[in-house]
């Protein structure tokens, strides 16, 4: 497992070459075969551009799909054309089904989490950072990463595949408790969308599963000479939790995810009990539907922290590049990434405070989900300071890593009123929940993935996106995310329920309907401006300017001291040695105010991180 | 025909925005990179500042349009714990939120590059970090005194002589039971249920069931000022009993009964001066999504004095005697119920 063995073949190839290792080096990557440089590849670098690509698709689908059933919450007394255009019978005259309409919420959501926000985000950065910040040549296992792709391709099919059946997709939200998902009696999406629901998310934590033991085998194993763990950039601290969280709950999820297939195809009695449906009595005697609940949320709430590490990890590294500042308090950061990591997994009931379960028991969670506040507040003091007194550069990576805080602060505070039990228990459920969890892991991670896109992007192609598109693009998301999500709080409050087709008939919420509107407008605006992104990301990959400067943000870590353009193997020559830490921003008596990380002690210098 | 001309519009816009920000990188180049980078680095700083100043103007606005629409007062004794309890955790909260988003903005602002300058490196201070560990920790051990509190109070037994009504959950209506002069709810069992006349489930051999009295809509009658205690159950899949106005709700789930009592305070007549509606309503909702009439499984619930719930009571007939006499003329007259209005909104 040594750095050199893993990519033998390309060094040896690289060797012959020596004497023009550059400009070689491009013509060696021309004669790969097109099949196994860009598909089957086991470069974690085009892999990670294989999970960002992907993740884009699904991102698109699924904002396309919160376009949708945004309309029928603003209008829902008008029809569209473009919805009987897209979903055909199921909106006809342009009026959506309810039956679609819940098909489309459960797609959005479980789409969103899993498809872009895990596999986009951490299967994106992981891949494509750890290798190049710890100074590896690539992944411990460059097959099985390859594979965690290719398993995420065949769940992304699967999953695409359920939305043109005939009973429409798994339409029992993102969540899928049974019994509404375990009968197809109940609902129609609970029929053949639901086993492919089922079999697509299996496919999706075989590929987890398999990323998550690769970056932590490589994070632990392949560091280069010099790089101790207390030496490795917050970015690779935040991916190795986020891997450890992974390989430790998504197993549950597949075990509840199991069940439920023996449930609805095996006759057996895990989750069901006394059930009265469609005329009939069922034989299921003696199973707990609030047990899926507890093996779900075992997983769920972790996910939560899969989602935001990365994002936490990215927006540390590039807050404190473009401040020109090292990262405050290194050490209270990786602290609290532990903290988060442990308490992740005694948190998961507090989504079920509702449910009937012993009093007692949501006591403790009630608790223990507070704490988190704790080392979450350190982060964002410690952000806070480390953009403080700081010679900020507004990069656009750097616009969305301050909204990313923003965000995350927004979002987390109104993580107090739903951890504690004796408000959850009127806002459970409703839209103060949906503007909590969109805020706190939806938006601010997507924040803390742009961030990462525009940063690193020069690194991934060679060319910077486009700026002043960059710039538009976050002006309108930034105020977009808010005007969208800020007075759902408000709504939920109010007690207004998530996951309603319709609130006219409802005297205590349909005074919301103006407002709903509103929102809608605003959900269709930000959605383009997400397009716009995307108009600028692939023109840029062609059109970009290029980068001439190897390390064009003066940033201090190992990814920057790679050719512009690396090949596999990342180093032409040697991999570097480390001697400092990550974010040593400060005079370096040559009138330059960073150090990079291979750069050796000066005489009479103190190594802070040893 | 219009939606082809949409795309067209859209991917036009696109190009016309992509030839701009060319543009300015060309300005870039004619006026210099490091002159340009200066001033856009200056004016986003600026930016960062307007932002700050709308966030906030954009909330004060959107606080001003909410009040008036929000729910009235909280409307069971819970319910006002409830209330205090968000009000403190507002504070709380409201502080942190004014002072880190003020911090971020400013900071982005004040901290902006003008030059090259000599950095600032401050990398770590224990005193500051162990004051941002300590705060927010009494703070949230405050707020979880206070949270535990309410909630076992709120989760204790229901006192005695508390009125028992259950409320059973199906796609997609409520049925509610009064457990009739006994004052006692019979067994029911789900395999006794047929929709014909047992809906639900109730044991015939069981005597208690008897004088029963069942609201095929789920009609909740409460009384002002009497501890009610709500039994939950579900026929199929998961419901939730969701009552904003009191503050509160539980899942209903197949299999398992659970429990939640409170007291209403206020009648549903009074609430109608109070909020000057003449149509107001305490509405139940569900709130545990259920399948595709989730958003029409609504239930009335009406708040009103002992002297009126007993005359209410008196007018009922027993479940039982509905669907057990040889001409039962009465027995379909409630059932012209929210089900059937649900179908025809589904459909």
């Amino acid at each position: 497992m040594s750095n050199e063995a893993t990519i033998q073949h390309d060094t040896h190839t690289h060797d012959t070459h020596d004497a023009h290792a550059h400009h070689e080096h491009a013509h060696h990557e021309h004669k790969q075969h097109f099949l196994s440089k860009y598909v089957f590849s086991m470069d974690h670098k085009i892999i990670s551009r294989q999970f960002l690509i992907t993740g884009m698709f699904w991102a698109i689908a699924g904002g396309l799909m919160s376009v949708f059933f945004r309309l029928q919450l603003g209008f829902p007394d008008q029809t569209f054309s473009v919805l009987s255009k897209f979903l055909g019978e199921w909106a006809r005259g342009g009026k959506m089904d309810p039956e679609m309409y819940y098909g489309l919420v459960t797609i959005h959501g479980t789409v969103l989490v899993f498809f872009v926000l895990t596999g986009g985000l951490s299967g994106t950065f992981s891949n494509f950072l750890i290798p190049l910040q710890i100074g590896a040549r690539d992944m411990a296992s460059p097959f099985l990463n390859m594979l965690s792709y290719w398993f995420f391709a065949l769940a992304s099919v699967v999953m695409f595949s359920s939305l043109f059946i005939n009973t429409g997709p798994a339409s029992g939200g993102w969540t899928t408790y049974p019994p509404l998902s375990a009968l197809k009696e109940a609902s129609m999406g609970s029929g053949l969308g639901m086993d492919l629901w089922l079999v697509s998310m299996a496919f999706f934590i075989i590929s987890s599963l398999l990323g998550g033991l690769n970056y932590i085998v490589t994070v632990l194993n392949m560091r280069t000479k010099g790089m101790s763990m207390t030496r490795m950039p917050l970015t690779i601290w935040a991916f190795l939790f986020t891997a450890v969280l992974g390989v430790l709950s998504f197993p549950v999820l597949l075990s509840a995810a199991v069940l439920l297939l023996f449930d609805r195809h095996a006759g057996t009695s895990f989750y069901l009990s006394e059930i009265f449906i469609a005329g009939r009595a069922l034989p299921n005697v003696g199973g707990s539907a609030i047990l899926y609940q507890h093996l779900f949320w075992f997983l769920g709430h972790p996910e939560v922290y899969i989602i935001m590490l990365p994002a936490m990890g990215m927006a540390s590294e590039i807050l404190s590049t473009h401040s020109r500042k090292p990262i405050f308090g290194y050490f209270a950061m990786i602290l609290s990434l532990i903290g988060i990591t442990v308490l992740a997994f005694l948190v998961w009931a507090h989504h079920m405070f509702v449910t009937g379960m012993s009093p007692f028991l949501g006591g403790i969670f009630v608790l223990l989900t507070l704490l988190i506040a704790i080392p979450s507040a350190v982060k964002v003091f410690n952000w806070l300071t480390t953009i403080w007194k700081g010679n900020i550069r507004f990069t656009p990576a750097m616009l969305f890593a301050l909204g990313f805080v923003s965000l995350f602060i927004s979002g987390g505070l109104t993580g107090l009123f739903l951890g504690n039990s004796a408000l959850d228990i009127h806002l459970h459920d409703t839209y103060f929940v949906v503007a909590h969890f969109h805020i706190v892991m939806g938006i601010s991670a997507f924040f803390g993935m742009f961030a990462g896109i525009y940063h690193w992007f020069p690194k991934m192609y060679g060319r910077f996106m486009n700026n002043t598109l960059g710039y538009v693009h976050f002006f309108i998301t930034f105020v977009g995310a808010y005007v969208i999500f800020w007075p759902m709080h408000y709504e939920g409050v109010a007690g207004m329920p998530r996951r309603y087709y319709e609130y006219s008939a409802w005297e205590s919420f349909k005074q919301f309907g103006e407002l709903n509107q509103m929102i809608s407008v605003a959900a269709i605006i930000v959605f383009f401006a997400q397009l716009l992104f995307v108009f600028n990301y692939f023109v840029s990959v062609w059109k970009g300017r290029k980068v001439t400067d190897p390390n064009p943000w003066k940033a201090n870590s190992l990814e920057w001291t790679t050719p512009i353009l690396p090949g596999h193997g990342n180093w032409d020559g040697p991999i570097p040695e480390v001697h400092r830490w990550a974010y040593d921003y400060k005079d370096n008596g040559e009138g330059g105010d960073f150090i990079p990380q291979h750069i050796p002690l000066r005489e009479g210098e103190a190594d802070e991180h040893h | 025909m219009s939606g082809l001309l949409l795309v067209l519009l859209v991917a036009l816009i696109f190009v016309v925005l992509y030839q701009v920000a060319r543009s300015s990188e060309m300005v870039a180049r004619i006026q210099g990179e490091e002159v340009f980078d200066k001033k856009r680095n200056k004016i986003l700083a600026f930016s960062m500042l307007v932002l700050m100043v709308a966030f906030f103007v954009g909330i004060y606005a959107c606080h001003r349009y909410m009040m008036p629409l929000m729910a009235p007062q909280a409307a069971s004794d819970h319910g006002k714990n409830y209330d205090f309890m968000f009000f403190v955790t507002l504070m709380v909260t409201g502080f942190i939120f004014v002072l880190t988003q003020i911090l971020l903005f400013w900071f982005a602002y004040k901290y902006q590059r003008t030059g090259e300058k000599v950095p600032f490196h401050f990398a770590h201070s224990t005193k500051l970090e162990l004051v941002w560990t300590t705060i927010p920790a009494i703070a949230m051990a405050v707020l979880v005194a206070i949270g535990l509190k309410a909630w076992f109070t709120m989760t204790s037994e229901a006192p005695k002589g508390a009125m028992q009504i259950e409320i059973v959950g199906k796609q997609f209506n409520w049925i509610s039971r009064y457990p009739g002069p006994d004052g006692v709810l019979g067994k029911r069992y789900f395999t006794n249920i047929n929709d014909k006349d047992n809906i639900l489930g109730l044991d015939w051999k069981d005597q208690k069931n008897m004088d029963d009295i069942i609201v095929p809509n789920g009609e909740l009658r409460l009384i002002k000022d009497k501890p009610v205690e709500l039994l939950i159950g579900s026929r199929d899949v998961i419901h939730d009993v969701g009552l904003s106005h009191f503050r509160m709700k539980m899942d209903a789930v197949p299999g398992i009964t659970s429990r939640l009592w409170f007291t209403p305070i206020i009648t549903t007549e009074e609430m109608k001066k109070i909020t000057g509606n003449e149509n107001f309503v305490y509405e139940l909702s569900c709130d545990q999504m259920c399948g595709k009439g989730h958003y029409s499984m609504r239930a009335v619930i009406i708040v009103e004095t002992q002297a009126e719930h007993d005359a209410w009571l008196a007018k009922q007939q027993s479940y039982y005697a509905q669907n057990h006499t040889t001409e039962a003329p009465a027995a379909e007259a409630p059932k012209v119920d929210s089900a059937k209005s649900i179908t025809m909104n589904i459909k």
